[in-house]
């Protein structure tokens, strides 16, 4: 009997290290390349089958478009090559949008935090990605890049729009994430992420959830609620936020909201943990965030 | 042959120039081109430390940085940190505290401390149990690690 052969990556045979923008979607422009940043998945999949490395290797560590956070008149930006250390250090960012600051603290190990990026989280789509949970309880918008005629071209992307199943999103192959923007939450705006697995650092989540709304008292107004690791892509709950809307916290909106996103979710078994467990903890944060914004 | 690029950055102070194969690691370049064993290769995918380096001033797992990318970096290995005036206060402190047993987690337990012992000399345990939380050491159970970390940054701040 032979073994199957596993089907090993064609090898890199050009590489492009750009320094603007415009370069970088030259480098991306025929379809062909695969775009590298801090590498921490990247690095640990490209060896695996199916997950092969485009024949042109693109690193874009050195485009300054894509870096900066700029908070001003309402928006916040935060360039696609912010890392998460990057997210966790800035007072203002903290200071208004304290959601992307509770993710980022939780996300893997200092080492990784310090080269993890916002616009390879997303362009990962793992349903389990830990920085796109608060990005989609703020709203945000992805910025995609292209060159159309030798010309940059951009669009923007709602983030819950953009993830399809697994590793797999609505982002063209010539395409490049530059940045993400969101409006920046306005008075009463409240905002709570959980997350858990087996140890505290460095875990892929068996569930995440995000929490936001405007909180006047117990009434909720505007609320938004993501999960990572129940669906094939993070997920935005829509019904169990409708569930919520315009209503008042207490014990049987809870018990309403809980058994609607039982209904929305669809985890899985696998080695990491039970679809069974997986419901108990997204009914647990749910409870758990529905109580701390009725605490205010 | 794969498609190798020169890449030149500071090694541990020194201009370093060297060709790197575009897939590999800056750890397997590290160690198996320029022979520095001291970051080892443990998971090889960021989730054990032993390979933490300093890459212009902030820890990364070298197992995850394309070489490519030492392009015009500065890296401290632990190497590096053996200077004319002596080993670190942290390596000091490990002996010291007898922080090491098998030792294959060391070297990059040291620069993940050095990097955080940059950043705040004064840290409380808990702060430093944060800090380590992606290095593994199956040896030790982190106690006398952790004495060493605090003993450290006791030097430093003296």
């Amino acid at each position: 009997m032979t073994l199957p052969q596993l089907q090993r990556p064609p090898a890199i045979s050009e590489y492009a290290a750009p320094h603007s923008l415009a370069e970088a979607l030259d480098a991306l422009a025929d379809g062909g390349a695969t775009c590298v940043a801090g590498g921490t998945d990247l690095w640990v999949q490209k060896d695996e089958p199916g997950r092969a490395v485009g024949k042109r290797l693109v690193n874009i560590m050195r485009v300054p478009e894509l870096k900066g956070i700029e908070v001003k008149s309402g928006r916040i930006r935060l360039g696609a090559l912010i890392t998460m250390t990057q997210v966790l250090e800035h007072a203002e960012l903290a200071k208004k949008a304290p959601v992307l600051r509770i993710a980022a603290d939780k996300f893997a190990s200092v080492q990784i935090r310090n080269a993890a990026t916002v616009g390879g989280n997303i362009a990962n789509a793992s349903p389990a990605a830990d920085f796109v949970i608060p990005l989609l309880c703020l709203d945000a918008e992805v910025a995609l890049a292209s060159l159309k005629k030798g010309k940059v071209a951009t669009r923007t992307v709602p983030i819950n729009d953009i993830f399809t199943g697994p590793g797999k999103t609505v982002i063209a192959p010539e395409e490049l994430i530059t940045g993400v923007e969101f409006a920046a939450p306005g008075k009463g705006f409240h905002a709570g992420f959980a997350k858990t697995g087996p140890r505290p650092a460095l875990e892929i989540a068996l569930v995440s959830l995000g929490f936001a709304a405007y909180v006047d008292k117990r009434g909720l107004r505007g609320v938004r609620l993501a999960l990572g690791a129940v669906a094939p892509t993070p997920l935005r709950a829509r019904k169990t936020e409708a569930v919520l809307e315009g209503k008042t916290i207490d014990d049987g909106l809870i018990e309403s909201a809980v058994d609607a996103l039982d209904k929305e979710i669809a985890p899985i078994d696998d080695h990491r943990g039970s679809a069974w467990y997986r419901r108990r903890l997204a009914r647990a944060y749910l409870t758990q965030e529905l109580q701390n914004a009725a605490a205010g | 042959m794969p498609l190798q690029v020169d890449v030149t950055f500071t090694l541990n102070g020194r201009a370093t120039r060297v060709s790197v194969p575009v897939g590999a690691s800056a750890l397997t370049v590290l160690r198996e081109r320029l022979d520095l064993a001291g970051a080892k290769l443990a998971c090889g995918e960021g989730e054990c430390g032993a390979c933490t380096v300093i890459v212009d001033g902030q820890s990364l797992n070298a197992c995850l940085m394309p070489a490519v990318d030492l392009e015009g970096r500065d890296v401290l290995t632990v190497e590096g940190l053996w200077t004319a005036a002596g080993v670190d206060p942290v390596q000091d402190a490990f002996i010291e505290h007898g922080a090491v047993q098998c030792g294959f987690c060391t070297p990059g337990m040291i620069m993940q401390i050095r990097y955080l012992l940059n950043r705040n000399p004064d840290m409380s345990e808990d702060e430093i149990r944060r800090g380590l939380e992606g290095n593994v050491c199956r040896c030790t159970g982190y106690k006398k690690i952790i004495d060493a970390v605090i003993a450290a940054g006791r030097t430093a701040t003296a």
